[in-house]
């Protein structure tokens, strides 16, 4: 394998893509836009988040996403308390039906999970060994001075002769949005995603302690989706602003 | 009462593989759970191994303090009875209104399939076996969740006292609002399964699936079927009937 060269002001010219980043970066993509189509048919069935580790119809959300009316409080009939303790735990009847496409909505969400748990991990261990993630990915020791990042904003926000080169080395912001998908956001919809697995949880219960509970976890794993949902937007745009026919031959054919 | 037979040998692992691979399994008497050649079947059943290989078979679901348990809603079906609803059962519904008119002292379950001694138990008869009372949460498919007390007979004490064959490797639950569904050995022999009579200290209200209802804690709400009115020991994946989709429905395992 060559050594690589860092070009610090490759403006033009890219290094491209090795095999691996460029089938792992696919077969994540593609699970990624699976989990993510079918995870918002998901939340559409119950677009209320809560913190802790109950949530439900009969109790305050902290925040309800405007997607579809399944929550209709006035749908309820016979609110039952179930103590003498009137209204500290009590139940009502769902009375109207609801948007649920979970059947197969579920079922492809954890099929598309495992694809991209094992792709992940692979990609994980070989961007460690190959030092590609330190090298190329991570945020650098110097990436966070005002200066530097001020500079690379700037180059941003430049008018460029030419299309961009494709692959590594990258900027300092593409740098710490990289390493905030692949080593913060990825990382947390896979763990917030086996916290709200009760089979799971039952023999690893620190997995609702460090969220605080199952309803937390589903919490952090909508936010944590809003960032990749926010990066996948900036990440396409980019493409098709730095050259679209340049950028996809990279990431398939490699040159 | 910890049953410690292994319920999947690694052997059924592989197996199943390459039946998940389109390799294809016997068309009846399965002992695994078929994918039907769906996709999504195979996504399931390889998260359905995956848990039974790695997870610990008795492992509890977390067990919450009376102070935690919560509001919780009544869904699907909150009265069998009701011909409007959406699983009215003609034969069944009629007849849920029926015992219900008794206060469920008519009401009995039957035991059946694989069992030396067949049997038929009354709300008083399972009251009378050792109970266990334990606070869980319950996780709605849906998204929702919520906490209570839910006090019963371990399912494995009412199998056990019919004397369930050692062939046997799984359990099918029959509900008077059409439902029909089945649980592995493992989950049907976890001491947190139990056939719940009681809720927060009291009789089971009626929207929660009175006078009987399965919890199987450690996996989605709807394993945790209300209104039990028969269970059927099996050694293999019998079919549940048209009642159970399950190839081009809902996932069979639910611990997720």
């Amino acid at each position: 394998m060559k050594e690589d060269v860092v070009v610090l002001e490759a403006t033009t010219d890219g290094e491209g893509h090795r095999r691996w980043v460029r089938i792992s970066h696919w077969v994540i993509a593609l699970s990624i836009i699976t989990l993510g189509i079918s995870g918002v048919f998901i939340l559409a069935v119950h677009p209320r988040l809560y913190w802790g580790e109950v949530g439900n119809d009969l109790v305050p959300a902290i925040l309800e996403i405007p997607i579809l009316a399944n929550h209709r409080p006035e749908g309820w009939q016979r609110t039952v308390d179930f103590t003498e303790v009137s209204q500290s735990a009590f139940s009502a009847n769902r009375m109207y039906p609801i948007f649920n496409q979970n059947g197969w909505a579920r079922s492809l969400h954890f099929l598309a999970a495992w694809f991209f748990l094992l792709a992940g991990l692979i990609y994980a261990l070989a961007g460690f060994i190959s030092g590609h993630a330190k090298r190329s990915l991570l945020p650098k020791r110097g990436d966070f001075s005002l200066a530097s990042l001020k500079k690379d904003v700037l180059e941003h926000v430049k008018p460029r002769a030419g299309a961009i080169g494709a692959g590594p080395p990258y900027g300092i912001v593409q740098r710490i949005s990289y390493g905030i998908v692949l080593y913060v956001a990825m990382p947390l919809m896979v763990i917030t995603g086996l916290a709200m697995a009760p089979a799971i949880t039952a023999a690893l219960p620190i997995l609702l302690d460090i969220f605080g509970g199952f309803q937390s976890a589903r919490t952090v794993h909508f936010f944590s989706f809003s960032v990749l949902l926010l990066f996948f937007v900036v990440h396409v745009t980019m493409v098709f602003i730095t050259g679209f026919g340049r950028q996809m031959r990279a990431m398939t054919l490699g040159k | 009462m910890i049953d410690k037979r292994k319920v999947i040998p690694r052997r059924t692992f592989i197996a199943g593989l390459a039946s998940s691979a389109g390799l294809t399994l016997a068309g009846c008497g399965e002992t695994e759970p078929p994918t039907y050649g769906n996709l999504l079947r195979m996504g399931d059943w390889v998260t359905y191994k995956a848990h039974r290989l790695l997870l610990p078979e008795q492992a509890l679901a977390r067990e919450y303090d009376l102070g935690d348990i919560s509001a919780m809603p009544a869904t699907g079906t909150v009265n069998p009875g009701d011909d409007q609803q959406t699983f009215f059962d003609p034969v069944h519904g009629p007849e849920f209104s029926r015992v219900q008119s008794s206060g469920f002292d008519d009401w009995r379950i039957t035991v059946e399939g694989s069992v030396d001694r067949p049997g038929v138990f009354s709300l008083q008869d399972l009251q009378k076996m050792p109970s266990r009372t334990h606070i869980t949460r319950h996780t709605c498919e849906e998204g929702w969740s919520a906490i209570a007390q839910w006090t019963g007979v371990p399912l494995s004490t009412v199998l056990y006292a019919c004397g369930m064959q050692s062939q046997a490797r799984y359990v099918w639950f029959h509900a008077y609002d059409s439902w029909i569904d089945s649980i592995d050995m493992n989950d049907a022999l976890h001491p947190q399964t139990i056939l719940a009579y009681g809720m927060n200290g009291r009789q089971l209200p009626l929207s929660h699936g009175a006078p009987l209802r399965l919890r199987v804690e450690r996996q989605i709400g709807y394993k945790s079927m209300k209104y039990l009115r028969k269970i059927v020991v099996t050694d293999n994946f019998a079919d549940g009937g048209e009642s159970v989709h399950i190839d081009d429905g809902w996932s069979w395992y639910n611990g997720i």
